[in-house]
């Protein structure tokens, strides 16, 4: 790979060509527009519906670079929201008042899911359960345990000060995607500016290295997954916040098959090492890009599906030194 | 001698890319015989029984099987012919009963289902041959590792075999249920069984062998009856060295330095007996032992890779048995591992980092190096220990066997230890590389560090060394320094022990 050609590098081509082609197929769609020092687009509808995701992913990344895999932050959402939504509107019956203070019930729910994300820190790292099996555990029990919340029911909120985290706007642009960009940034610096990135690093390349060479292995697998837990938790408190609604049974329903994908398209390894954060939270554009740009030109929902699995097919190919290797070879023999 | 013939190889050879792994092999087994297959690593011992066993299809050469030209292309087909083999890493898949484990792959079935019955009574009698009463029902892998290893024999007694291949059959089991297995070796041999035994516990060859084939860099050594090789003449062609070669290169005196480090009575249960030695200051302690003597499992007890459970290793100022890696690497200590790739280095991590992971871990988590100060530590450490590299940035992949290795003691040296452990701190990497690393062991004892080096190469251990501590069937058996140290001396204790 040539110098300065981010891991990302694919990810980015292929956003650009989605934006270009509806730059050209409807025109306008690149336009911003400043009503009430807010600004309006297409383009900030894209960034907004992928704020979740995009959260999810940055903790997905560091769990996925640190070796592990965490299927469970679909069901972490699920309880996250569910924990808002019962803080907000108790159920009858119910053995407290409703909570009010809106950042109040945030952390609670920030608690809760960075909990799950804790739970699965230490299956993996010290029980030593694998990753996949550890996480999926908590994936179908966590939707459980959030319907035992909800008692079942959606709960439909009302509080304008939490809906805020889901529809309102800070600095201009929607409280998602601000989130999202803060957390993105927070995240790069706390993984470049300490040693965090690089033991990450090295214990998702190599754990049994990491070990011998006096690396806190455990440690930083538990911090992996309580990062994703709680990345998971703000992500379910905007899902609920958007929808003014805690529905344990949908929220985040397969975003960890999302996430994942969006780690990948991002130039992540799925075997662990080397990461990006920026890269995942591209993938995790680019997918939104590609789904709105689809069902807005009226493609049917099943087979926008199948045109969105073909793109991440050919972006994560691309990526692969091997594969292009293997065309530029090619190449050089029929000519 | 009248027995048959079971197998017979001539001028058998098999290359692989960039390897000679055998050459012009000549290679056979009678009946009644427990051949004893000797040889360190990469000798081709494993080749070979691969070569016979189908795994490999051999180059060149001719085979015969039983009297007839044969070549088995897997292992069924050499399971076929009678060749079975019982492999060190036990393979039987543990949910599968014994029963199941024993018939598999042949199972006893009317209409294409399987009797049960049959089955579990055939197997009964598997195990009641080897004079064992298991219940056969029971999942393998709840068995203890002798037993398994000996639902395996009777697998492949089962199927016929006449030629019985055990690799390694020995190294789970503890002294009492190695000597039974033996016991069944050598009765089964008695039934007109052919075996064939790789193990490296020099004992259980003059226990249970009557023959011996060394290997020695793919070719044989040659073939004796185990009357005709004492266990000195034994370790000599194993080595490929005789017993009275000399080498002149030796570590310069260093006086009466302090110990710097006491291993006192450090030991393992299941894995490693007793060790005690002293380590001076700037001395370098070498390890020696023929293959599977315990020299990574001493190294790792120090280090609390495979943590001691006895004794303990004192310094001045303290005492403490190392439970971890993480406590070592505080204490001053560093290890070089003998498998580089599964436990040195970080694939897909840039050389940079693969060397300032350890300045790193000790700096702890929050006072990331600056970019300056650490590019400025890797080019010394690259200039310092002459690794080839054009650009510390690319990944550590990209470097040779000798330059990875380079670049591990890197890691470590710029952290400056106390104490440097070395596994194997040459193999496989090629003479320039292993030159400058013995250049730089010796300069690290002149700057006072300590080192404790194994190697399984005679020569570079004594060339090396102050002194140096040989291990035999994972116990210590002496220590030879100064004036006496010399190969014929170290071949003597890795072969009798103390006398």
């Amino acid at each position: 790979m040539k110098r300065g050609w981010p891991p990302y590098g694919f990810a980015l081509v292929g956003l650009g060509l989605i934006l270009l082609f509806n730059a050209v197929a409807s025109p306008g769609f690149l336009a911003l527009e400043i009503r009430d020092g807010q600004v309006f687009g297409s383009l900030i509808d894209i960034l907004n519906r992928a704020a979740p995701v995009v959260l999810v992913s940055l903790g997905m990344t560091l769990v996925i670079a640190a070796g592990g895999v965490d299927l469970s932050v679909g069901s972490s959402m699920a309880i996250a929201s569910a924990a808002a939504g019962v803080l907000l509107a108790p159920p009858p019956g119910a053995p407290f008042d409703p909570v009010s203070s809106a950042p109040l019930v945030v952390l609670a729910a920030l608690a809760a899911a960075g909990l799950c994300g804790a739970l699965n820190g230490i299956l993996v790292g010290w029980v030593g359960m694998q990753p996949i099996v550890a996480t999926l555990a908590l994936m179908v029990a966590g939707r459980g345990v959030a319907q035992l919340i909800t008692q079942g029911q959606i709960i439909v909120i009302d509080s304008p000060e939490f809906e805020a985290l889901g529809t309102g706007s800070a600095a201009g642009l929607p409280t998602p995607v601000v989130l999202a960009g803060v957390c993105l940034a927070a995240l790069i610096l706390a993984v470049r500016r300490t040693a965090w990135g690089l033991f990450t690093e090295a214990v998702g390349s190599n754990p049994r290295a990491a070990q011998l060479a006096g690396l806190p292995v455990r440690g930083i697998k538990m911090a992996a997954y309580t990062v994703c837990g709680l990345a998971a938790g703000l992500a379910g408190s905007i899902a609920c916040a958007d929808i003014q609604a805690a529905d344990a049974n949908n929220t985040g329903l397969y975003l960890e098959l999302d996430a994942i994908l969006a780690v990948s398209i991002g130039g992540g390894l799925l075997t662990g090492g080397r990461f990006s954060l920026a890269g995942a939270a591209v993938g995790a554009v680019l997918m939104q890009a590609l789904t709105t740009t689809l069902l807005s030109r009226g493609v049917p929902p099943p087979i926008a599906l199948s045109a969105k699995a073909g793109l991440i097919i050919a972006v994560v190919l691309f990526q692969s030194l091997a594969f292009r290797q293997a065309i530029a070879r090619r190449r050089a023999a029929s000519a | 001698m009248a027995a048959e013939t079971l197998a017979e190889l001539t001028g058998v050879g098999k290359t692989f890319p960039g390897v000679v792994a055998l050459e012009g092999v000549d290679f056979s087994v009678r009946a009644g015989e427990i051949r004893a297959l000797m040889g360190e690593n990469g000798a081709g011992k494993s080749t070979l029984i691969k070569v016979l066993t189908g795994v490999y299809r051999p180059d060149c050469g001719s085979m015969l099987i039983a009297g007839r030209p044969a070549a088995p292309r897997s292992p069924a087909e050499a399971q076929a012919l009678g060749v079975s083999t019982v492999y060190q890493e036990l393979n039987l898949p543990p949910n599968l009963s014994v029963a199941e484990c024993i018939s598999l792959g042949d199972e006893e079935r009317t209409f294409g289902f399987i009797r049960r019955r049959a089955m579990e009574k055939r197997a009964q009698r598997a195990l009641a041959r080897l004079g064992l009463d298991v219940d056969v029902r029971r999942p393998v892998g709840g068995l203890s590792a002798a037993l398994q290893q000996l639902t395996a024999i009777a697998r492949a007694l089962d199927r016929q075999a006449k030629l019985l291949i055990l690799d390694e059959p020995t190294s789970s089991l503890d002294q009492r249920e190695a000597a039974e297995l033996l016991a069944l070796l050598r009765r089964l041999r008695g039934e007109g069984l052919g075996i064939i035994l790789v193990t490296h516990f020099l004992d259980q060859v003059y226990d249970a062998a009557t023959s011996i084939t060394v290997m020695r860099n793919g070719r044989k050594a040659g073939d004796w009856t185990v009357e005709d090789l004492p266990k000195r003449a034994l370790v000599s062609q194993m080595l490929g060295r005789e017993m009275d070669s000399i080498s002149d290169r030796r570590a310069p005196e260093i006086g009466d330095a302090p110990p710097a480090f006491t291993v006192e009575g450090l030991a393992r249960k299941w894995t490693m007996g007793e060790v005690s030695f002293q380590i001076r200051r700037g001395e370098t302690v070498g390890l020696s032992g023929l293959l599977g003597s315990g020299r990574t499992e001493t190294l790792q007890m120090i280090f609390g890779a495979k943590p001691a459970d006895r004794g303990q290793i004192a310094w001045a100022g303290g005492s403490s048995r190392i439970k971890s890696p993480r406590q070592a690497v505080r204490l001053g200590l560093g290890l070089c591992p003998e498998d580089r790739r599964a436990e040195g280095i970080f694939p897909g991590l840039s050389v940079r980092q693969n060397i300032l992971i350890i300045l790193q871990a000790k700096r702890g988590f929050f006072r990331l190096l600056d970019q300056a100060s650490a590019r400025e530590a890797v080019s010394r450490s690259v200039a310092e220990l002459r690794i080839k590299t054009s650009d510390p940035g690319q990944p550590i992949e990209g470097l040779s066997g000798g330059n990875q290795q380079k670049a591990i003691l890197a890691r470590w040296l710029s952290s400056n230890p106390k104490l440097m452990l070395l596994d194997e701190p040459t193999r496989g990497i090629d003479i320039g590389s292993r030159e400058e690393i013995c250049r730089k062991i010796g300069e690290l004892n002149q700057a006072g560090m300590s080192v404790v080096a194994s190697s399984s190469e005679l020569e570079e251990i004594v060339a090396l060394s102050h002194r140096v501590v040989v291990l035999r069937d994972r116990r210590q058996a002496g220590e030879v320094s100064g004036e006496t140290l010399s190969e014929p001396a170290l071949m003597t204790l890795m072969a009798e022990g103390e006398a």
